[in-house]
């Protein structure tokens, strides 16, 4: 395992199995009553968020405090930041408190591989602007993999807002990796400028009809967050109609089930609800949403693992 | 399998067998029956040992006798020592740990240092009545104060020589004990 985790394109598919197949193992110490490991004792995790989060932040913290490293978080908004410092005066000033791991999110993109340069202990990015979210993609994989089993071959629909998607562009690597056929959905507006290029070339199907898709039986449909926060408006006319053209709504849930079965439906979260998807279809008995956020700190303990446990590999 | 020119077998499969036969005579001899045991294999031979050492002890007793493993990877002390070791699975039958008497089975005995590893992890996960530990080979050479209660055959070696087990469910070659020239390597084991 290489010393930072910056892209899913970083990771080769016997290490994407080897994470999940660690993360497996990181699942089951969840249940226990003592939920808590001396692996990474003495070592010292760093969580430092420039945007908000629940899931992502919470979900390093307790990775971390479960294998007993020292973990601490750092917000944009409590940090010298807000005084004006640069993001490299204060990754160099925590890297010169001899931290082992600087977990990042940032707004802006390329941010974590930007640090990675600075400094000396390991990189998490935990998502940067609209670029990546590894450890997303594979806790997706992770949780599609336990309830369907091996994901080559298998056909998966990402929906929604490709723009501003962090979390599609991983997982459309980490799928793709695992062998998954991948089909992307989105208005013409929301696809990122210059994607019918790399989709093709990375193997990625495109379409502009969910109705279509759905009714081609994918294994799994996971549906993006319309990022209102990064819109200025002008992606579409109204909610309404999104919701009319990409909604993951009751009769799409319908659909979906008669096309096949056995589909199940993802969200990174958080969800708008009535948006992009709907009641029934966040609560169905096939949406895997609660189990992503659980399998949240497996994975993040095994990437944890794999970062740190091990001796250090020579540069 | 490379076969080494020096390699001298210690044990043959029938002996493993007699090897196993007896410590199971041994461990229902001291808990006066099979009452409230719990046999934990660790990986990756251990886990067969302790599926066999398990079965014998159902029939002998004629009531099945639960089993599992317990995988020490996250509890060893050299994990920063050495490149990263995947981590294998521990599975508990169902009861658990609580109250019992929980015989850990590993196949080489060595540094000890597994077995520290291993008394950590089961603390971490209940609290037995009492751990007892089965080894098929004590091979001396303890660097912590830890000793084996049923040992399949006593084993001095010198640091500079390998102890190899072989079992047929995880090698897929008949049980063999060899011992052969040259130090045991990382992330073998202990």
């Amino acid at each position: 395992m290489r010393r930072h985790l910056l892209s899913s394109a970083d990771l080769s598919a016997d290490e994407v199995r080897m994470l999940l197949a660690t993360a497996a193992e990181m699942h089951e110490v969840q249940r226990r009553e003592v939920k808590k490991l001396p692996t990474l004792r003495g070592r010292t995790v760093i969580n430092l968020f420039f945007e908000d989060s629940t899931r992502t932040r919470s979900s390093f913290e307790i990775a971390g405090k479960w294998m007993s490293a020292d973990t601490i978080n750092i917000t944009g908004k409590g940090s010298s930041a807000s005084k004006g410092e640069s993001l490299r005066d204060t990754v160099r000033t925590i890297d010169a408190m001899a931290v082992d791991c600087l977990i990042i999110r940032h707004m802006a993109s390329g941010a974590a591989h930007q640090v990675a340069q600075w400094v000396d202990a390991s990189v998490v990015n935990a998502g940067d602007g609209t670029h990546e979210h590894p450890t997303q993609a594979l806790l997706d994989a992770y949780t599609m993999q336990r309830r369907m089993g091996d994901l080559a071959g298998r056909r998966i629909a990402i929906v929604g807002d490709l723009t501003h998607s962090r979390v599609f562009r991983s997982n459309a690597i980490t799928l793709r990796t695992l062998g998954a056929e991948v089909v992307l959905v989105a208005p013409p507006t929301l696809l990122p400028s210059g994607i019918d290029s790399w989709a093709r070339a990375d193997g990625l199907e495109l379409s502009a009809e969910l109705d279509e898709v759905l009714a081609s039986g994918p294994d799994a449909v996971m549906m993006l967050r319309v990022q209102r926060e990064r819109m200025s408006g002008g992606f579409f006319p109204t909610p309404r109609e999104y919701t009319v053209g990409f909604g993951l709504t009751r009769d799409r849930l319908r659909a979906l089930a008669d096309a096949n079965p056995e589909a199940v439906i993802c969200h990174p979260g958080p969800m708008n609800r009535g948006l992009e998807i709907s009641a029934d279809a966040a609560d169905a008995a096939r949406s895997l949403v609660l189990d992503q956020v659980s399998a949240g700190v497996a994975v993040r303990m095994a990437v944890l693992y794999h970062l740190l446990a091990a001796e250090e590999v020579a540069a | 399998m490379v076969r080494v020119v020096d390699a001298r077998t210690v044990l043959e499969s029938a002996d493993v067998a007699r090897a196993l036969t007896r410590i199971a005579h041994e461990v229902l001899e001291q808990n006066k029956g099979s009452d409230r045991l719990v046999v934990l294999g660790i990986p990756t031979r251990g886990v067969s040992l302790a599926e066999r050492l398990a079965r014998r002890l159902g029939e002998i007793e004629g009531t099945p006798v639960p089993h599992g493993c317990l995988d020490v990877t996250m509890y060893r002390d050299d994990l920063r020592r050495a490149p990263l070791r995947p981590v294998g699975s521990t599975a508990l039958p169902e009861g658990g740990i609580d109250d019992r008497t929980v015989v850990l089975v590993d196949d080489v005995l060595y540094s000890g240092r597994t077995i520290r590893a291993a008394l950590d992890a089961l603390i971490d996960l209940g609290r037995p009545r009492a751990v007892r530990l089965a080894v098929l080979v004590d091979r001396g050479h303890r660097e912590l104060p830890i000793r084996a209660d049923h040992v399949g055959k006593n084993l001095p070696t010198s640091r500079a020589e390998r102890v190899m087990v072989r079992l047929v469910e995880v090698d897929g070659e008949p049980d063999s004990v060899t011992i052969a020239p040259g130090p045991t390597l990382a992330g073998s084991p202990s």
